[in-house]
């Protein structure tokens, strides 16, 4: 009987869902990946740590539990204990205001990846995608939103009233506008050859085995977005925005405690955030590289996690690896060669797209996108 | 031909970005390099028996104090830290009534154990004396002759070991 009230709660007689199903759904799913994300980002921490300290032949913390493992809760309890320090010249609304204006957008990208496709144990007939919003311009959504989270950068660096904020807030503005065009047209060859702005379908076009995967045709664009997101999400070697030995923190110096804590987490979420779109993008998605581990009972959601949890580790590896750009060579290295690069490579993947008798390079996808037009 | 080829080696190295993935390379390799990190409260270096650390006084074998209060130390010492008063015994020695070293002060020269004539006073192989208040720092003669009695083994092995450098 409850059961049954229970049930019509969520199921119309037919057995089709109601609003307050497709309502829960959200608000779990929601829950879900905003929960996954701020963890993720507390262990990225972890293991940026552990990763750099091996890297220069040292332990990294392996003190607070096992093998350190509770570090990263008791970095967030100390920070979240933290006096919050709000200059007292600062532009006090839009300072408090800064951090959630960063971190709301590298949350909010995060729904429309798509995590892998699932049957939900048979519930379902046909597979469907794991995503909060599947929406066809997917791509777009990505770009436009993580390019919003520069206003909280702009913002923090103006309202702290400090020169060093200002700084850093210039140079990091600067840095995404020129990084984002180049990463723009290295994602339109994606879209050329996909033949969709759909995640979801950009990955089911990568199906069949890592020879389909956008990284080979693509490989030149794969180091350039990949260079692109790491200048994107200020990443080493393109840490300028907060440069410690030039502009002591940049935009954050004057952040304290929780608030620095947020812009923090709003930069490992864009680090988290670029590591997945990469492994939709160009490395096969939820596919893993052979056809015949696809049969295997293992769930698409862990070869796309496991793909961008190699990609932060590659992040982690050039931070251990590389020291920090100077920023004419920053700039010189967006505007005269990422970009004239992309700019031909779109055109030799155009004349690839129309050039007859090349059809077995290009996939079913493309050429039904051909056909198509 | 030669300039070609050089040109075409250029090139390659800068479009496959060969440099850095030499530079990743080397570093990944340290990756995997036993770590030398000596993990501190659980592993410890080796210290050499010469080594500087808390202050001791000694005994002869039969329990009578060595000190002999003739002060060289006192003397001796660079940063003032050694306090020595002395009185005739009843069995007519003279012997310390007050022997007090402010570690705060010390700057674990060991010029007091080089001035000892009787190999009184030592620097003991402790270091981990660390307090909570400043009064603690400041070593009596009572805690200097319960350091000594504590680490005699110790002390006496390291002081022969020293012998053969003198």
């Amino acid at each position: 009987m409850i059961w049954e009230s229970v049930q019509s709660l969520f199921f119309n007689l037919d057995g089709a869902e109601t609003v307050l199903f497709t309502l829960g759904r959200w608000v779990l799913s929601i829950l879900a990946i905003s929960i996954g994300v701020a963890l993720t980002v507390a262990y990225t921490t972890y293991m940026e740590r552990r990763i750099i300290g091996w890297i220069q032949v040292r332990q990294g913390c392996n003190r607070v539990g096992p093998f350190g493992l509770l570090q990263p809760i008791a970095d967030g309890i100390k920070l979240f204990l933290k006096e919050t320090i709000i200059p007292a010249k600062s532009s006090k609304f839009l300072f408090v205001v800064a951090p959630v204006l960063a971190m709301v957008p590298a949350f909010i990208a995060f729904a429309v990846i798509p995590f892998g496709e699932t049957t939900l144990f048979g519930y379902w007939d046909e597979p469907r995608v794991m995503t909060i919003a599947n929406v066809n311009i997917g791509v777009l959504y990505v770009m436009a939103i993580s390019s919003l989270s520069v206003y909280g950068i702009l913002l923090a660096g103006w309202a702290s009233n400090s020169k060093y904020a200002f700084m850093g807030a210039i140079r990091s503005t600067c840095q995404m506008i020129s990084y984002e065009i180049s990463m723009g047209f290295a994602i339109v060859t994606v879209l050329m050859l996909a033949g969709s702005m759909n995640l979801a379908e950009i990955v089911h076009a990568q199906q069949g085995g890592f020879w389909n995967w956008y990284l080979i045709p693509l490989f030149p664009m794969f180091l350039v977005f990949l260079i692109s997101g790491a200048a994107e999400c200020s990443r080493c070697p393109f840490d300028l925005p907060e440069g410690e030995s030039e502009i002591v923190a940049g935009f954050f110096v004057e952040y304290s405690g929780f608030w620095f804590a947020t812009f923090s987490l709003a930069e490992y979420a864009a680090m988290i955030l670029i590591s997945l779109v990469t492994s939709i993008l160009f490395l096969g998605g939820w596919y893993a590289p052979f056809p015949f581990l696809d049969a295997l009972p293992i769930p698409g959601t862990v070869w796309l996690l496991g793909k961008a949890a190699f990609l932060i580790f590659v992040f982690i590896w050039f931070r251990a690896t590389f020291p920090r750009y100077r920023y004419d060579q920053l700039m010189r290295l967006g505007w005269k060669v990422f970009l004239p690069w992309t700019l031909a490579w779109l055109a030799v993947i155009g004349l690839l797209i129309y050039t007859p008798g090349l059809e077995w390079v290009l996939e079913n996808p493309i050429s039904d996108w051909i056909a198509w037009r | 031909m030669q300039c070609v080829l050089k040109w075409l080696k250029r090139q390659i190295n800068t479009w496959l970005l060969l440099e850095l993935v030499r530079g990743l390379a080397l570093t990944g390799k340290y990756l995997f390099k036993p770590k030398i990190t000596i993990e501190y409260p659980e592993e410890r270096t080796p210290l050499s028996p010469r080594f500087r650390g808390l202050h001791a006084l000694r005994r002869y074998d039969d329990g009578e104090e060595r000190c002999i209060a003739c002060k060289l130390c006192e003397v001796v010492c660079p940063a003032l830290a050694i306090q020595i008063d002395s009185e005739e015994r009843e069995d007519g020695s003279r012997r310390t009534t007050r022997y007090d070293i402010d570690t705060t002060l010390c700057i674990f020269c060991g010029f007091c154990e080089e001035a000892c004539p009787v190999d009184a006073i030592v620097e003991t192989q402790i270091f981990e004396y660390a307090t909570e208040n400043r009064q603690d720092l400041y070593y009596t003669k009572d805690r200097l002759l319960a350091t000594g009695d504590k680490y005699a083994k110790q002390i006496s092995a390291n002081l022969a070991d020293k012998s053969q450098y003198n």
